[in-house]
């Protein structure tokens, strides 16, 4: 198996296709079931964030090695709109969907490490990693 | 693809035993098919089993916390059975807070509790 895969996410059933791969990578790296919805629940909610802010986007999972460490990265990657203060999605309660989505706080806390970078008009990208204990 | 989730009728109680990973329209689907069930059977009470769900995120949680808004609203009590622990934990750490929801370890828990709640 390579150590990338990933999911292009255009419609719903994108966001079922990359919980899916994520969550049997997560079981074949050797995460435990509660890691396992951990990062399973991260990749649902950032492809439903590329679904509903960006429209269209990729979710890329990768098997990562680091000072004798392994783990897993996502990479939730789109082309839209951006995020135009980054503090701001930090904070736990914002939205600006009405609800849906626990928001990026949530996904920070899920996983060990975590990345926003973005820029306005030209998209976004989320790069966050789970290590295996 | 539409698989619709059984809803089955018990005296006065619904069971639901959700057994496979819900995407986004099976879940909106049950929401509806569970109030119409509740309206046509005119059940008083709904237990929805969780313990084959082995993840919840935030959009599955908004739909199970509406469609127990929606329940009470037509006077049905909802108890949530089953929750995992990997469940629970993802939960609280994502920030979702399912408050004021009756919950038990079982669907066996759940239906005593249920029918003590409805005796009352």
């Amino acid at each position: 198996m390579s150590n990338r895969s990933s999911v292009e996410i255009f419609t719903e059933w994108d966001i079922v296709a990359a919980r899916q791969l994520g969550r049997n990578e997560a079981k074949n790296s050797g995460f435990g079931t509660v890691d396992q919805a951990r990062i399973t629940t991260a990749i649902s909610e950032l492809a439903r964030n590329i679904y509903l802010y960006a429209g269209k986007g990729k979710i890329e999972i990768e098997r990562v090695s680091t000072d004798g460490m392994k783990g897993m990265t996502i990479i939730a990657s789109d082309e839209g709109p951006g995020i135009p203060d980054l503090r701001k999605v930090m904070e736990d309660g914002f939205s600006t969907s009405g609800g849906l989505g626990a928001g990026m706080p949530g996904v920070k806390r899920l996983m060990d490490d975590f990345k926003v970078e973005s820029e306005v008009g030209k998209g976004t990208t989320i790069t966050a990693t789970k290590w295996l204990r | 693809m539409n698989v619709r989730i059984p809803i089955l009728k018990l005296d006065e109680v619904l069971i639901v035993s959700i057994q496979w990973e819900l995407d986004d329209q099976t879940a909106i689907q049950f929401q509806e098919d569970l109030l119409n069930k509740m309206h046509e059977t005119t059940a008083r009470g709904v237990v929805i089993d969780l313990t084959s769900i082995d993840f919840i995120d935030s959009f599955i949680a908004k739909v199970l916390g509406d469609v127990i808004s929606m329940s009470s609203l037509m006077g049905a009590k909802v108890v949530i059975t089953g929750i995992q622990p990997a469940v629970a934990i993802t939960l609280i750490e994502l920030g979702i807070r399912l408050e004021n929801v009756r919950t038990a370890l079982d669907l066996e828990n759940g239906l005593t509790k249920l029918r003590r709640e409805l005796e009352a």
